[in-house]
């Protein structure tokens, strides 16, 4: 994979995109009016969620090609990058749950739509590692991790509607938050700190898969080895 | 320091915190690696025939 | 067309024979979940209002279809059964829409009891909730088939089981209580046959993949 001869320079890319964002996030963007300092948590909580979906997307869209194709690398590809996912989207229940203190004075916040769909997600992620756990390796393994890995994309959008649904009829103290009014230099911010988030979970995730092949190829290396 | 501050210090730490421990998971996997690649340096260099199937 | 049609329906009727012969499974979730409803109302406080049980009523239900799923592919798997299947020449779809219709027609047995069991320990249900039902047990059903075989390649069986099936309950219950308490029952309807819809697809699409190597 000659992408691997470019993780390193897209590791440096990635670290001075962070420098530019956190930068941006604390000299440049201005405080917002109505929350306060708080309102940084906004720069990385929203993109560390946009990133999660990348992740679960990318880990689909690997299920799908292994179970197209029976390459068996989309079987590695799909669950490192769902691995990546599930990190990203304790990251996101995390500083959302901080931000959620910030804001509203609760650590938890059931009308919080997304926090309560990345819940879902979490316990959908979670179980998708004990179901591989507890597979033996081989095909089988591959296809059925494929499988509940497309299960997961079609949930996301599914339980997100369900969320808003519930909403109407659970009548969870009201918090409200605006996200959209962001001035030019905040949108810049914004974009600037999802890059560099984006760019951390590709470095995060092909460091992973290379540790990945490494193990693969140390175990047939023994198993020729030791045969002879 | 005002509580709104500490609360987006604590958010930043923890996304820094996840990458460190994520960098030491990495770390102790590399360690393993090179462990595992000198054992099997070393059955590599002994002369064929002398290889014996151990633990695998 | 109807070659498929008609294994789809052979498959069934050999599940709804061999319980038939066997009544362990369906006697067994007609009594959990007239207990798990008995159990409700020692867990609810006096003042509870009907919104309450009727969120109750769909936990219930899940859990009850839960006991059954978990039993779906013992057949196949006592003497590997599920193998001598998969070879046979028909669509590995056709399988998993056999045992999806043979595990509602279990869980609507059930029904048949629980629901006015619930009508008379708790509160009426109205047109749009038994809608509900019918469209969340397709939802189950379907779904927990799939899952339910997935469970089946895992060392852990039982014990898996609820944790794949309940993230994608959720959405099933989010419109069964909105079917029964909510004013515009009809929104929620319709997203249970959105989920329906795009699930039941989904499980029938993949189905094949979850069972040969």
């Amino acid at each position: 994979m000659s992408l691997n001869r470019n993780v390193a320079a897209i590791a440096v890319g990635a670290a001075g995109l962070m420098a530019l964002a956190l930068a941006m996030v604390f000299f440049v963007a201005p405080e917002d009016a109505d929350q306060g300092i708080s309102q940084k948590i906004f720069y990385f909580h929203v993109p560390i969620a946009l990133t999660a979906y990348a992740c679960f997307g990318t880990g689909a869209w690997k299920g799908l090609r292994l179970l197209w194709t029976g390459a068996e690398r989309y079987d590695l590809e799909s669950y490192t990058a769902i691995h990546q996912g599930t990190i990203f989207g304790a990251l996101t229940l995390l500083t959302g749950s901080i931000w959620a203190k910030a804001s509203w004075g609760v650590w938890w916040a059931w009308s919080s739509n997304q926090l309560v769909l990345f819940l879902v997600l979490f316990l959908f992620y979670c179980a998708y590692f004990m179901l591989r756990f507890s597979v033996e390796p081989g095909t089988r393994r591959a296809r059925v991790s494929a499988v509940y890995a497309l299960f997961g994309v079609a949930l996301i959008p599914i339980s997100f509607l369900a969320i808003r649904l519930a909403n109407d009829f659970i009548h969870p103290t009201v918090f409200t938050r605006h996200g959209a009014q962001m001035t030019g230099t905040m949108l810049a911010a914004f974009w600037v700190s999802w890059a560099a988030l984006l760019l951390l979970a590709f470095v995060m995730y092909r460091v992973e898969l290379i540790g990945k092949h490494i193990d693969a190829n140390l175990r047939d290396l023994r198993d020729i080895l030791t045969a002879r | 320091m005002s509580s709104g501050e500490k609360y987006v210090a604590a958010a930043y730490a923890v996304v820094l915190l996840a990458v460190l421990v994520w960098v030491a998971i990495i770390a102790a996997k590399l360690v393993r690696l090179e462990r595992e690649t000198a054992e099997l340096a070393t059955l590599a260099r002994r002369p064929a025939g002398e290889r014996q199937s151990t633990d695998g | 067309m109807s070659a498929y049609a008609a294994d789809v329906a052979a498959l069934a009727r050999k599940d709804l024979r061999l319980e038939l012969r066997a009544k362990d499974t369906l006697p067994a979730m007609l009594l959990f979940v007239l207990a798990t409803l008995v159990v409700f109302h020692f867990a609810l406080p006096p003042d509870a209002g009907d919104d309450a049980a009727y969120g109750l009523l769909w936990v219930a239900l899940v859990f009850t279809a839960l006991l059954g799923l978990g039993r779906a592919w013992v057949p196949e798997r006592e003497g590997a059964a599920l193998d001598g299947l998969v070879l046979a020449p028909c669509d590995r779809s056709a399988i998993w829409l056999g045992k999806a219709l043979a595990t509602l027609a279990f869980l609507v047995a059930a029904e048949v009891v629980a629901l006015p069991a619930f009508a008379l320990f708790f509160a009426p249900l109205r047109g749009t909730a038994l809608l509900g039902v019918v469209l969340v047990d397709i939802g189950i059903c379907t779904v927990g088939s799939l899952v339910s075989a997935m469970a089946a390649s895992s060392r852990t069986r039982e014990l898996i089981l609820p944790l794949l099936f309940l993230p994608l309950a959720i959405p099933l219950i989010v419109g069964g209580v909105g079917s029964s308490i909510s004013p515009d029952g009809g929104k929620y309807l319709l997203f249970l046959a959105l989920y329906d819809g795009v699930f039941s697809i989904l499980s029938w699409a993949s189905f094949e993949y979850v069972v040969t190597e």
